[in-house]
C-alpha cells in the first residue's frame, strides 16, 4: 500500500471511531491501534492474574467460612478476568505464550499496586474498598472502549467487580466497629493503602504519555486526574462513615470546587515500584513464574491424553 | 515447552436461557473439548449465566472479511421492496 492509500485508510478509521463505531478484529486497523491494544490490554491482563496473589495470601487464614466463600469467589472472579481479557487480547494476532512471555520476562507491566504486602486480615478489606474501588472507576469507561472484544470483556468484569468492592468494605466496617485492637487494624490498612491507591489511577495529566492518543480511541474517557479526584470524593465519605481517617493532613473540602483538595503524592514511589523496587515486585515475579514453570507437566499430560483419547475415537471408528 | 504442545482454541457459545439462542460469550484455552466445556462452564458461568454451553474449536470457524463486505452485503441494499413499507396502501386497510 501507497503512504496516500494508507493515509486514507486512517483518516477513514479515525472517522469511524469519531461516529461510535465498534472496531471489530478482522477490521483493518493502524499498527499503532493494535500495539497499543495489545500493550494496555495485556498489562490489564497481567493485573488480573497478578492480583490473585495478594490476596491468595490471606484464603487459608479468613477469619470466618463467610469471609472465606466471598474471599474464594473473588479470587476466582479475577482469574475468569483475566482470561476473558487475555483472550480478548489473542484476537489481535498475538499468541496467549507471547502475552505471558511479556510477563514472566518483566518486558510487560501489570498495576503496581499488587508490588505491596498484605500483612493482616484487614488488608484484604482494604483492597477490596480502595483497589477495587478505584479499579472500577478506571474500568467503567472502558465498557465503551472502541475495540469491540475489549469493551465487550469490560463489560463482563465491571458487572462482577462490585461484589469486590463490597465485600471489601463489610470487612472494613466490621473491623472500625470491633474491638480496639480491630479498629487500628483497619485504620493501619488504610494508612499503608490510601496512597498506593491514589497512584494507581496513573501518573498526572501532565506526565502521562498516552493520554491524547488513548482519548481519541475511547482506551480513556477522563484524565488521571479527573479520575483521581472522583476516587478520592466518592471514598472520603466512606471512611468517614465508619469512622476511619484518611491519612492526609492537607486533605480538605473546597466548596468553591465542591471535591476535596488533597496532599501531595509521593511519585518517585510511584516510579520506584514501577520499575520493579516495590516491596513484593521479585516475590510476585517469582510465585507466577513458579506457577507456570511448575505447571507445566500438568498442561502437557492433558495434551498427551486429549491425542490418545483422539486417537482411540479414531480406532474404534475405522 | 514446544508449540504443538500449546492448549488449542476454542469458542464459546452460553444459551442463557431456553428459549433464547445460544451466543458467542469469548473463547478459551483447552486440551479438548471435554475441558473446554468444564473450562467454560468455569470463566463464563460462575453466575448462573447459563443452561447450555457448545464449544467449538476456533480454526473450524469460517469468517467473512469485512474487506469483501461491499461485494458480499451490497446486493440487499437495493431491494426496498423486500421490505413491508415499499408497498403503498390506503390508511384505511386494517390487519396487514
Amino acid at each position: 500500500m501507497s503512504e496516500e492509500q494508507i493515509k486514507n485508510l486512517e483518516d477513514q478509521f479515525e472517522a469511524r471511531i469519531a461516529r461510535d463505531e465498534k472496531i471489530e478484529p478482522k477490521d483493518w486497523m493502524p499498527d499503532k491501534y493494535r500495539k497499543t491494544h495489545i500493550r494496555q490490554m495485556s498489562q490489564h491482563a497481567h493485573s488480573e492474574v497478578v492480583g490473585m496473589l495478594p490476596e491468595g495470601n490471606w484464603i487459608t487464614r479468613a477469619p470466618s467460612l463467610r469471609r472465606k466463600v466471598a474471599l474464594l469467589a473473588k479470587i476466582q472472579d479475577e482469574a475468569g478476568h483475566g482470561l476473558y481479557l487475555y483472550s480478548a487480547t489473542e484476537t489481535l494476532g498475538v499468541s496467549r505464550n507471547e502475552l505471558y512471555d511479556q510477563l514472566h520476562s518483566g518486558k510487560a507491566k501489570y498495576s503496581s499496586i499488587f508490588n505491596y504486602p498484605t500483612i493482616t486480615w484487614a488488608d484484604m478489606g482494604a483492597i477490596g474498598w480502595l483497589v477495587d474501588g478505584a479499579a472500577i472507576i478506571n474500568q467503567v469507561p472502558l465498557c465503551n472502549t472502541s475495540y469491540g472484544p475489549y469493551a465487550r470483556a469490560m463489560i463482563r468484569v465491571c458487572k462482577e467487580e462490585s461484589f469486590h468492592q463490597r465485600q471489601g468494605y463489610e470487612i472494613m466496617m466490621k473491623l472500625a466497629n470491633g474491638t480496639p485492637e480491630q479498629k487500628d487494624m483497619a485504620q493501619d490498612a488504610l494508612n499503608r493503602w490510601w496512597w498506593p491507591s491514589l497512584m494507581m489511577l496513573g501518573p498526572t495529566d501532565d506526565k502521562s504519555v498516552h493520554t491524547a492518543q488513548s482519548m481519541k480511541w475511547k482506551l480513556k474517557r477522563k484524565s488521571n486526574d479527573d479520575l483521581r479526584q472522583q476516587f478520592i470524593d466518592q471514598t472520603v465519605p466512606q471512611a468517614e462513615l465508619i469512622g476511619l481517617t484518611i491519612p492526609d493532613a492537607d486533605l480538605k473540602w473546597n466548596e468553591d470546587r465542591k471535591s476535596y483538595d488533597f496532599g501531595e503524592i509521593d511519585w518517585d514511589e510511584f516510579w520506584q515500584v514501577v520499575k520493579g523496587h516495590g516491596p513484593m515486585n521479585k516475590e510476585r515475579m517469582k510465585a507466577r513464574v513458579g506457577a507456570w514453570e511448575e505447571g507445566e507437566w500438568v498442561r502437557d499430560a492433558a495434551m498427551a491424553h486429549a491425542k490418545k483419547k483422539q486417537e482411540r475415537k479414531q480406532k474404534q471408528v475405522v | 515447552m514446544s508449540d504443538k504442545k500449546n492448549w488449542p482454541l476454542w469458542e464459546i457459545f452460553v444459551r442463557s436461557k431456553n428459549g433464547l439462542e445460544h451466543r458467542h460469550f469469548g473463547s478459551l484455552h483447552a486440551a479438548d473439548a471435554e475441558m473446554a466445556l468444564e473450562n467454560a462452564r468455569d470463566v463464563y458461568t460462575r453466575r448462573n449465566e447459563g443452561v447450555s454451553i457448545w464449544v467449538v474449536e476456533s480454526k473450524h470457524i469460517t469468517a467473512s472479511n469485512p474487506e469483501h463486505n461491499g461485494e458480499l452485503f451490497e446486493p440487499a441494499q437495493d431491494k426496498v421492496y423486500r421490505h413491508p413499507t415499499f408497498y403503498d396502501l390506503p390508511d384505511e386497510i386494517k390487519h396487514m
